[in-house]
């Protein structure tokens, strides 16, 4: 069993959701990423999602933007971020990591080279936000064989047809974006994204996960009430940038932030289960 | 459909996932896959509707002013002593570019798909004024991003989009130039997917927009086919048109492409010479990848990071390059040459002084390779030369260049 699936495994007998944040790799340096997951995972984090900075993020936010701005400044590469993984790895070897970027570093460094690097590093999960499972045959097919796997997006503008193929292709989970629009962006429609989830769980048994405008601890409690996992990534980021010269200071702001999250996912007791409380009403 | 000459040719292309061979096809986030299929539907309902086909015939003739004239530069022609150079007046349209053939399309298919708001990306600023001019005629919102750098070197044309009634964003992120305003249009479309129409103005972007852009732009290439046998009795011998994300290129070539007689060349930015590193020529210097929806040739990184392209035009200013243009530098159907911005100046006054018509400085790098070409073709041979646009916009940078405060 792949380290994502068995993690969601275990959160989902104890009726828990996992929280996953999301930072962006080389922000601001490969070394302070390294001490960031660990500290990300000792506040309560189930699952890491580690961005590859891209030139040109065009599904990203500006907070987001600017943190791959200043990933590639600091030279940071999807081989630095590779190898921030493998590091990851030689303290942790439980804690499931997604990289989440674009496309085209992906194609120069080769599909191939791609995958068998990122398989021994201990890479569990690829997201690429701009490759649709449309074009995404092949690559899907290599991350499937090193154990790989490939998540795909899943969004408020998905036709039903559209979502069968999608979890079709995807493996570990699925990840529903809460809202139209860029990461970031700022007003969630809880009830309905409660129901896009209900809707989604009609079609698959993988796990699904939520994320996109989720920034503070009563948002993301609400979310564990219909969501597996609950993905934090521009709040974050936000309180990152504040303390970018002060790495200490960042992971405590980071995990603090996560904290709260945890504490109150947790709170509530009892999560999805059919009739859990109606999402939308106050939870935990 | 699929004739020996059209897989040769590639004029089938594209299939019908949007791939011409291995470029082009949908690379977007999820949330725009939707709008993409609805665009896609829309477009295959009315690209063949008589009703819609009437409308925009009038429109290209009674508000753009098509068809524009095919005009034979005799003086320059006599002066290279060789090939008959004949220009394909795009200049003369309405807003001064080719832009607005595709402008009037898009906005009027999104009026049928009852879009109510309009957004476009601009590099030059021309397909900012022919977006916002458009959308002024039927009573749409516009908003249009620009990079703050653009914005800058192109001032004019800022002015114009606001006094039609557009909202001019600058866009700050990035090189903050072209490829970064068509980064923002998408963020912004992905937000307002719902009464949201998104007018890409080159032959880029995810499918069905290569596609699109390229059958609208495809009268430039019908007209001038049919004038070129009025007034020559014959097809040309070559084609020559600048290519940025490469629409005016396109749809000079397109309609000739099984034309095996007919010779074409797409002519890129080499900015400071393409051994400096300081050009816009993906064809010429870059490598297949992904940007902006599709898969083409790009300028990257060993990482796969795009990056900063340089050119004395604004409108050639951009990383990549349309998918169809990929296909036919593969295929040896197009060939795709590189002219440096002191080569397009040179030619920019030329035409001025020997022909009466200022140029766009992106037309300029056509008119220079042109030159080039005819002096080493007979005088019985034809060159058609794409004009894509008139240089009024252009006189800022030039008088900067030239030392000259206007
Ligand atoms: C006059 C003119 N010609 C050419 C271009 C380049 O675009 P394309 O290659 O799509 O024709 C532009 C773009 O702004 C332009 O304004």
């Amino acid at each position: 069993m792949s380290r994502i699936a068995a993690c969601m495994r275990v959160l989902r007998d104890a009726q828990r959701s996992a929280l996953v944040p999301y930072v962006m790799a080389g922000d601001p340096g490969a070394e302070e990423t390294v001490a960031l997951m660990h500290a990300m995972v000792e506040a309560g984090a189930n699952m890491i999602e580690l961005g590859v900075p891209f030139s040109d993020p065009m599904a990203d936010g500006p907070v987001i933007q600017k943190a791959a701005e200043r990933a590639l400044k600091g030279g940071m590469s999807l081989r630095g971020v590779i190898d921030i993984v493998h590091r990851f790895r030689r303290d942790d070897a439980s804690t499931p990591v997604v990289l989440m970027g674009y496309l085209n570093p992906v194609e120069r460094m080769g599909y191939d080279t791609f995958v068998t690097e990122a398989a021994s590093a201990g890479v569990d999960g690829v997201l690429t936000v701009d490759l649709p499972p449309e074009e995404a045959e092949s690559f899907t097919r290599l991350l499937r064989e090193a154990d790989i796997d490939p998540i795909f997006l899943l969004s408020p503008t998905t036709t039903s047809a559209r979502m069968r193929a999608v979890c079709e292709a995807a493996s570990g989970f699925v990840y529903y974006v809460s809202l139209k629009g860029v990461t970031g962006a700022a007003s969630l429609d809880m009830d309905e994204v409660g129901e896009r989830v209900r809707s989604i769980r009609e079609i698959t048994d993988l796990p699904v996960g939520v994320g996109f405008g989720i920034s503070d601890a009563e948002t993301a409690s609400r979310m564990a009430m219909v969501a597996d996992a609950v993905v934090v990534g521009s709040a974050l980021v936000k309180r990152m940038q504040a303390h970018a010269d002060n790495p200490a200071r960042m992971r405590h702001e980071v995990s603090e932030l996560l904290s709260q999250m945890r504490q109150a996912m947790d709170s509530h007791g009892g999560r999805y289960s059919s009739d859990a409380a109606p999402v939308g009403a106050p939870g935990g | 459909m699929d004739s020996p000459t059209e897989q040769r040719s590639g004029a089938g292309l594209p299939d019908a996932r949007g791939h011409f061979g291995p470029y082009g096809g949908r690379f977007v986030s999820e949330t725009l896959m939707y709008p993409l299929e609805e665009l896609d539907a829309a477009y295959r309902r009315y690209r063949n509707d008589p009703a819609f086909l009437a409308e925009l015939e009038n429109d290209l003739t009674h508000f753009v002013g098509r068809p524009s004239p095919l005009y034979l530069a005799e003086r320059w022609s006599r002066e290279t002593g060789g090939a008959r150079i004949w220009l394909k007046r795009e200049d003369l349209n309405h807003t001064g570019a080719h832009k607005i053939n595709n402008t009037v399309g898009q906005i009027l298919l999104a009026r049928r798909m009852g879009k109510t708001r309009i957004i476009a990306e601009t590099g030059a600023g021309q397909h900012g004024v022919a977006t916002a001019t458009v959308a002024a005629r039927q009573g749409l919102d516009c908003v249009v991003y620009m990079g703050a750098e653009d914005i800058q070197r192109q001032s004019p044309n800022v002015f114009r989009m606001r006094l039609l009634g557009a909202e001019v964003v600058a866009v700050e992120s990035g090189s903050r130039t072209l490829k970064d305003a068509l980064n923002e249009a998408m963020r912004d479309w992905v937000a307002n997917v719902d009464d949201t129409f998104y007018v890409i103005g080159t032959v880029a972007g995810p499918a069905p927009y290569p596609e699109m852009v390229r059958d609208f732009q495809c009268v430039i290439g019908h007209e001038a086919r049919r004038q070129m046998q009025e007034r020559a009795g014959c097809l040309p011998d070559a084609l020559v048109a600048c290519v940025g994300g490469g629409s005016n290129a396109i749809g000079l070539f397109h309609p000739f492409l099984e034309d095996e007689g007919v010779a074409l060349y797409g002519v890129e930015a080499a900015g400071d010479g393409i051994e400096t590193g300081r050009h816009s020529a993906p064809l010429g210097a870059g490598r297949p990848g992904i940007l902006h929806g599709n898969r083409t040739y790009l300028m990257e990184d060993d990482d796969g990071q795009i990056i900063e392209t340089h050119s004395i035009s604004a409108g050639l200013d951009y990383p990549g390059v349309g998918p169809e243009h990929a296909w036919l530098r593969d295929a040896g159907r197009a060939t795709y040459v590189g002219v440096t911005d002191e080569q397009a100046l040179a030619a920019f006054h030329h035409l001025c002084r020997t022909e009466g018509i200022i140029p766009a400085l992106e037309s300029a790098h056509a008119l220079a390779y042109a030159g080039q070409l005819a002096a080493g073709m007979r005088p019985d041979q034809n060159i058609i030369v794409n004009l894509s646009g008139r240089g009024d916009k252009d006189i800022q940078t030039i008088a900067e260049r030239e030392g000259i405060t206007l």
